[in-house]
């Protein structure tokens, strides 16, 4: 049986406890979920009153809700009061050397093209002096400090940069949004925040992965970036390293708001467990609230994913165009392979006058593997002259998959311009043949097919990121066609 | 090079070879020609390794070496070359990508070292010449909105770059316009010597006139009635197909 599995299980066996017993080395709470839960994450996190109070309101009115069933997911209930809400980030024990590592793991590493020191810092391997994360993380940290950019994780900020976070909070996402999104909201554990000053074009890529603990994501993450009045960032989230992580359930918020001129790009790349390939079990549940609001005039925010990981992926990236001239954009990569099933895709809301969207959105379903693209674009009232390109295109490997698209499109204004396009193909026996016959073996043309079909999406990522999602996708498609 | 004995194919059970015997020696050009639905494409295809024609008897032997056992990737290395018919689409992929990747898996499968990217464009820029096409299409996808021409001269260029030693030229004369088979006729002459052999494959002998064979076959209903040499060819343009049928 799959370790992660086991933990899971082994989880979900404990029987519950009343009362907290902490265990000093451990600093993990029983399962359970309830208001004493929650005082007590934001007294372990040292929180301010209005903050204990924000995550009580959201827990009471998560009570009130109902799971989501409109999905195309199907999975089994989730029994939230076996989920373990705490658990401080422990040190994990360093390992000496690679040699250490499960060699699975590395052969993995390496088929991603990963460098070796990264792979030591993936790996919890003890790195080198010369390349210590620390001091490239300070390296880092000056120079961002230098232009005024505020990159820290999210309990550094409630604590240094209150009146920041008081004002966004639960502006993009308020704490009724949907149900993981008030769960979140009501237990979340740590994340990032990023606040660009007014006029600063951050000097280089934010990543998570540069973050102290990043690697320790945890189970709910809580994002929020904020650029000021003409500033412009670049934000990646993720990493094509495969993640394993012993909560099988995710559920996470990103908040972004972008004022008068700004522009975020944020990119995801999502490599989570799967699950068993053979069974699915044990993969990671993710289910994402992440949103943006172009609040102000000739605003931009850019959503880049490429989403290959996870057993589940219910996740729908959007975009309020609230001031004049903004422009939402959502590029989109979904893959499902083996037992795996995504229902992802976006929604645009167009408020503003003149707003415009675009919507790239590549699915490809491999194995049993079940993908749906759902999607909304709304033009209101207001919102003279909204334009919306959507673009949906679907590719099917082998015959046990599934891809489905649902778009919803709802205008209330006459002067509204929509286009939207939506293919469905087949890998093809005479493409692979053709590929064949030129002396390329059918695995290496699938992927090489796959990354033709993802070319428009992988073009929005930053080179880097590029390269390694080509990568990713070669990887994650193995054994696809047998 | 190429030795095909009573070889007998078809597809879901329909026998449409019926005892195909053939030998091509190095640095011979044999072409095959036929109507429609002959068995000509279905040759080419069983010599290639499609996956979905069933052989039930007979043998094909390249260099001595059964090829019925092969995948078809591995035929390819092997130095043998198809010009489709239709030759087919993939968007999304860079032509200058594909071909480097086809050609560095032939250098790969010699033990030689892989192309760089530098190189590689120096080397297609000579080529491209070759067959008179412009630098535009190595930016493009695979024969993504080429016209069936460019297609055509697409493949000649693919086979200019990867060097066979057997090349299979499955109606590449059609759909071409005089000009583009003379292009496409001098590219395959140009490249003929005593050790590549070549298996044309047409409706006319149009192509057989610039090309020259060494030995030309006709097919009927799955088997060679008549070969020949050019004198056959010009003996079908004149009298059609009929007079050869039982």
């Amino acid at each position: 049986m799959d370790k992660n599995q086991q933990i899971i299980d082994s989880a979900i066996s404990q029987e519950y406890e009343y009362g907290f017993t902490t265990d000093i080395e451990q600093e993990t709470i029983p399962p359970g979920l309830n208001e004493d839960v929650i005082r007590l994450i934001s007294s372990k996190k040292d929180e301010p009153e209005w903050l204990l109070d924000w995550r009580l309101k959201a827990y009471n009115q998560w009570l009130k809700m109902d799971e989501p069933n409109w999905s195309k997911l199907n999975y089994p209930n989730i029994d939230f009061q076996a989920i373990s809400y705490y658990a401080a980030p422990k040190e994990k024990e360093k390992l000496k050397s690679l040699d250490e590592v499960d060699p699975e793991l590395l052969d993995t590493y390496n088929k991603l093209g990963i460098p070796l020191e990264e792979q030591k810092m993936l790996a919890n391997v003890a790195v080198d002096a010369v390349f210590d994360s620390v001091s490239v993380t300070t390296t880092f940290k000056e120079e961002l400090e230098k232009h005024g950019v505020i990159f820290c994780s999210f309990s550094e900020a409630v604590h240094n940069h209150p009146e920041i976070i008081k004002k966004y909070l639960g502006s993009v996402v308020p704490t009724t949004d949907n149900y993981f999104a008030a769960l979140n909201s009501a237990v979340f554990s740590d994340g990032s925040f990023v606040y660009i000053p007014k006029g600063v074009r951050c000097p280089m890529e934010l990543s998570t992965y540069f973050r102290i603990n990043a690697a320790n994501t945890g189970q709910f993450e809580r994002t929020l970036i904020v650029a000021d009045e003409g500033s412009h960032v670049s934000y990646l989230e993720g990493c094509t390293a495969p993640m394993r992580d012993e909560n099988q359930l995710h559920a996470a918020v990103v908040e972004l708001v972008a004022h008068k001129d700004a522009e975020i790009k944020y990119s995801t790349v999502q490599n989570w467990y799967p699950g068993d390939p053979k069974t699915g079990k044990g993969g990671i549940y993710n289910f994402v609230t992440k949103r943006g609001t172009c609040l102000e005039v000739n605003s931009k925010i850019s959503w880049t994913q490429v989403e290959t990981g996870s057993a589940l992926t219910w996740k729908y990236p959007s975009c309020i165009l609230k001031g004049d001239n903004s422009i939402g954009e959502f590029y989109s990569v979904a893959l499902s392979n083996n037992f795996q099933q995504a229902d992802t895709g976006t929604k645009m809301i167009h408020l503003g006058k003149n707003t415009k969207s675009t919507i790239i959105s590549k699915g490809i379903s491999a194995g049993k593997g079940q993908n749906t693209y759902r999607g909304g674009v709304k033009i209101m009232k207001g919102a003279e002259n909204a334009r919306n390109y959507s673009q949906c295109d679907s590719i099917l490997i082998g015959d046990e998959c599934g891809a489905h698209t649902f778009p919803y499109i709802d205008v209330r204004n006459p002067s509204a311009q929509m286009e939207h396009e939506a293919s469905t193909s087949r890998i093809g026996e005479d493409q692979l043949f053709y590929c064949n016959q030129r002396g390329i073996s059918t695995e290496d043309a699938v992927s090489m097919i796959v990354n033709g079909f993802c070319k428009d999406v992988f073009n929005e990522l930053p080179m880097e990121f590029a390269v390694e999602a080509q990568k990713l996708m070669e990887v994650s498609l193995e054994g696809a066609v047998g | 090079m190429l030795e095909i004995k009573n070889l007998h194919a078809g597809v879901d059970g329909k026998e449409i070879l019926k005892g195909i015997s053939l030998t091509i020696n190095p640095g011979e050009l044999h072409a095959i020609m036929g109507r429609n639905g002959s068995g000509k494409s279905t040759l080419a295809n069983v010599i290639t390794g499609r996956d979905q024609y069933d052989v039930t008897s007979g043998s094909v032997t390249y260099n001595g070496v059964d090829l019925l056992d092969m995948p078809p990737e591995d035929r390819a290395l092997a130095g043998i070359f198809m010009s489709f018919q239709y030759p087919v689409v993939i968007p999304g992929v860079n032509n200058t990508y594909f071909l480097r990747t086809s050609l560095n898996a032939k250098l790969k499968h010699q033990g030689l070292n892989e192309i760089n990217a530098a190189d590689f464009m120096r080397l297609i820029r000579e080529k491209l010449k070759l067959v008179n096409m412009d630098e535009k299409y190595l930016s493009r996808a695979v024969n993504d909105g080429f016209s069936g021409g460019e297609k055509k001269r697409n493949e000649i260029l693919q086979m200019l770059t990867l060097e066979p030693a057997l090349s299979i030229l499955d109606e590449t004369d059609s759909g071409l316009d005089i000009d583009a088979l003379k292009i496409v006729a001098e590219g395959v002459n140009n490249f003929r010597n005593s050790e590549r052999s070549f298996l044309a494959i047409t409706h006319y002998q149009r192509l057989l006139e610039y090309m020259k064979p060494d030995r030309i076959h006709v097919l009927i209903d799955g088997k060679i009635v008549k070969s020949g040499d050019m004198t056959l060819a010009h003996e079908l343009e004149e009298k059609g197909y009929s007079w050869l049928e039982s």
